[in-house]
């Protein structure tokens, strides 16, 4: 079953109503009905539709005991609330919310709603029916950064990033450090563009970024823009979210891709058993949450094993991306050597590693 | 090598990727700027911009050819000038309500319609060499690379000033926006004078769009236009209905953006909050300044703007 957003605001005057039927319903014995509200169009790549691929391989892999829908770009904020409500009313049991901007309309409607269950992406607000879940990007950003490293000829990466938050920082610091640890004179340039898609913006971004120098171009932002910048000009990209090689055959190396999969199949199946907590996932390579999409066939065979023994190592433990001495562009040791940063370190990071050429 | 880029080629990027970022927003612009010099006031500008990128993507990825993508896509911006022009010509509806209405539906249309071609590769808009540059270094070829459209929206500013200001037609189109009645009385015909106006802004912003999806970012997702029919919009306004400064405007806004990653990419310590707001900032700033002149502003601005005529025979 599928759901736009504007079926459902015109059917929105009959809520009321059909909400309270459904909702008596919702409780017998059928499947498990679960909803996903999705911030921007699925499209045939990026964040989102990496959370749709997981839907549908939870679809798949729970078949008939769940029936699941979802709801596409969905605006953060009051319009966020209305249709998150709308999916509760109308007798949904599990609830995704799968962007940042939908953490407080969440809470606000969980609190509503205390027989659903709701679990919000990449937030940090729980309740007793609000679990979140998020991944760390940060790790395969390390990995991508390994490959810059290896693969860049003048030492210069260019990284498209929609906002100076956390999440979009460590990625940056993780992809600086990992393209250090086989270059030590790795510098990253970084633009902002204030939009997590604007593929315009993205585009001039690493077309400036490339004309200052930089061969190796990736983004945070959500749009193919900066894949297919590389490609036009000869120089080699690394993607983000969803493997984008086909806008990039020749210089597209791999991506640094978010796998939802299992994490879906394994809450729903927590919900139908009757043992959903409101926990609070943070996946990385170990768990497959996290994962590089197969690299492109130009990258060397010793520089493929190197990654793989890096990414098995990062899965074990054994290596941490943020693994001290670690210093700040300021010079200031952030992580004396011998230690790593800690989980609320990295939540909270606000500053950028040593080579990492922009401003927060 | 950043280091041996001389800084004129330097200087030449900047130049080159603002004009490519000032092109939508100078054709879109101008096509606006006609229509309210006649009167009409359509804000629907992002919509048909963005049915003028899918349709112009989807004519491209059928017959291979780009041309016939900006013929289609021309041809989609003015079927949705049309429908507004019905709505507020003929039926006379507000023309603010109107406009907003036909964005919200242009942004539904053109993602329903585009839904199956999201992704899909299509040759992008060929580049034209500037005369006389075909012996020049690759490196200065490189960056004069221009696709035509960039050289039509060169074009438009002067174009869009001769005719309003030394033709027959512009005086008419004119003398329709400033008092339709008085025009009438003359023996125009306002409807009709109107719909061409309109028919053409919509053909402009249907141009400018197909220019994002198959020259700026060969390519087609859900509102890539990404807001830039709205900043056309305002340019207009802004510009005091100007051509000249329309096309500053476009540039000073396309220059600053641009300004604004180099001076990131180069590493300059400045708040990336405030860079990001700097191009809106300094387009106000200078447009306000250049209106200032209440006189200038109010001989500029078409008095029967948004205003629906009802013949009386």
């Amino acid at each position: 079953m599928t759901t736009t957003r504007r079926t459902l605001l015109r059917t929105s005057l009959l809520a009321p109503a059909i909400g309270a039927l459904a909702a008596r319903g919702a409780r017998a014995d059928g499947p498990l009905r679960v909803a996903f509200v999705y911030v921007a169009p699925i499209g045939d790549a990026g964040w989102t539709y990496q959370h749709e691929l997981g839907r549908r391989a939870m679809d798949k892999a729970l078949g008939d005991k769940v029936s699941s829908s979802y709801v596409e770009d969905v605006a953060e904020g009051a319009d966020a609330e209305r249709v998150i409500r709308k999916l509760a009313t109308d007798g949904n049991q599990l609830i995704f919310t799968t962007s940042f901007g939908y953490m407080n309309p969440t809470l606000k409607v969980a609190q509503q709603f205390p027989k659903i269950y709701f679990d919000h992406a990449t937030g940090y607000k729980r309740a007793a029916n609000v679990g979140t879940y998020s991944a760390r990007f940060y790790e395969g950003r390390y990995l991508a950064g390994l490959i810059a490293g290896r693969m860049s000829k003048s030492g210069i990466g260019g990284y498209v990033a929609a906002f100076p938050i956390p999440e979009v920082v460590q990625g940056i610091n993780a992809f600086t450090l990992g393209a250090q640890s086989v270059n030590p004179k790795f510098t990253t340039k970084v633009v902002w563009t204030s939009s997590w898609f604007d593929p315009g913006k993205e585009r001039a971004a690493a077309d400036t970024m490339i004309a200052q120098g930089a061969d190796i171009v990736t983004h945070h932002t959500d749009s193919t823009a900066v894949v297919q910048a590389g490609e036009e000009k000869g120089v080699y990209s690394i993607a983000y979210n969803s493997d984008m090689s086909k806008y990039g055959p020749k210089t597209c190396l791999t991506a640094v891709t978010m796998i939802w999969d299992s994490y879906y199949i394994a809450t729903a199946k927590a919900a139908i058993e009757g043992k959903w907590q409101p926990t609070d996932v943070w996946g990385g390579i170990k768990d497959g949450m996290v994962a590089l999409a197969p690299l492109n066939s130009v990258v060397p065979v010793e520089v493929a094993k190197d990654v793989t023994a890096k990414q098995a190592q990062i899965a074990t433990g054994l290596l941490k991306p943020f693994q001290g001495p670690i210093t700040d562009q300021d010079g200031k040791e952030r992580i004396v050597k011998g230690a790593a940063l800690t989980d609320q370190e990295i939540l909270e990071m606000k500053w950028f590693a040593a080579g990492v050429q922009g401003k927060l | 090598m950043p280091e041996s880029l001389p800084g004129a080629v330097a200087l030449l990027a900047v130049l080159v990727a603002t004009l490519r970022a000032a092109t939508p927003l100078i054709i879109a612009g101008m096509g606006e700027l006609i229509a309210e010099k006649s009167g009409v006031l359509n804000l629907g500008q992002e919509g048909m911009m963005l049915v003028g990128a899918a349709v112009g993507f989807i004519a491209t990825a059928a017959t291979g050819s780009p041309a016939l993508g900006l013929l289609a896509a021309m041809a989609a911006g003015a079927a949705m000038a049309l429908l507004f022009g019905v709505l507020t010509l003929t039926l006379t509806a507000n023309q603010v309500a109107t406009g907003l209405a036909l964005t919200i539906f242009g942004i539904g249309l053109s993602a329903l319609i585009g839904v199956r071609f999201v992704g899909t590769p299509i040759p992008g808009l060929a580049t034209v060499l500037w005369p006389g540059l075909a012996h020049a270094s690759p490196l200065w070829q490189q960056l004069l690379l221009l696709d035509p459209l960039v050289w039509f929206s060169l074009l438009l500013a002067p174009a869009a000033q001769w005719f309003l200001y030394r033709t027959r037609a512009g005086l008419i189109v004119r003398a329709v926006g400033e008092s339709h009645d008085v025009a009438h009385a003359l023996g125009y015909s306002v409807l009709r004078i109107r719909y061409l106006t309109t028919l053409f802004g919509g053909a402009m912003s249907g141009l400018a769009g197909a220019y994002l999806s198959l020259a700026y970012t060969p390519m087609w997702v859900e509102n890539m236009v990404a807001g830039r029919g709205w900043i056309a919009l305002a340019l207009v306004v802004f510009s005091t209905w100007k051509p000249g400064w329309l096309a500053i405007g476009a540039w000073l806004f396309g220059f600053i953006t641009i300004a604004q990653f180099e001076a990131e990419a180069a590493g300059l310590s400045v708040s990336p909050s405030l860079l990001a707001t700097l191009p809106y900032l300094a387009t106000i700033v200078v447009l306000v300044l250049i209106s200032r002149d209440a006189v200038g502003l109010r001989l500029n601005a078409p008095a029967a703007l948004g205003k629906p005529f009802r013949p009386t025979v």
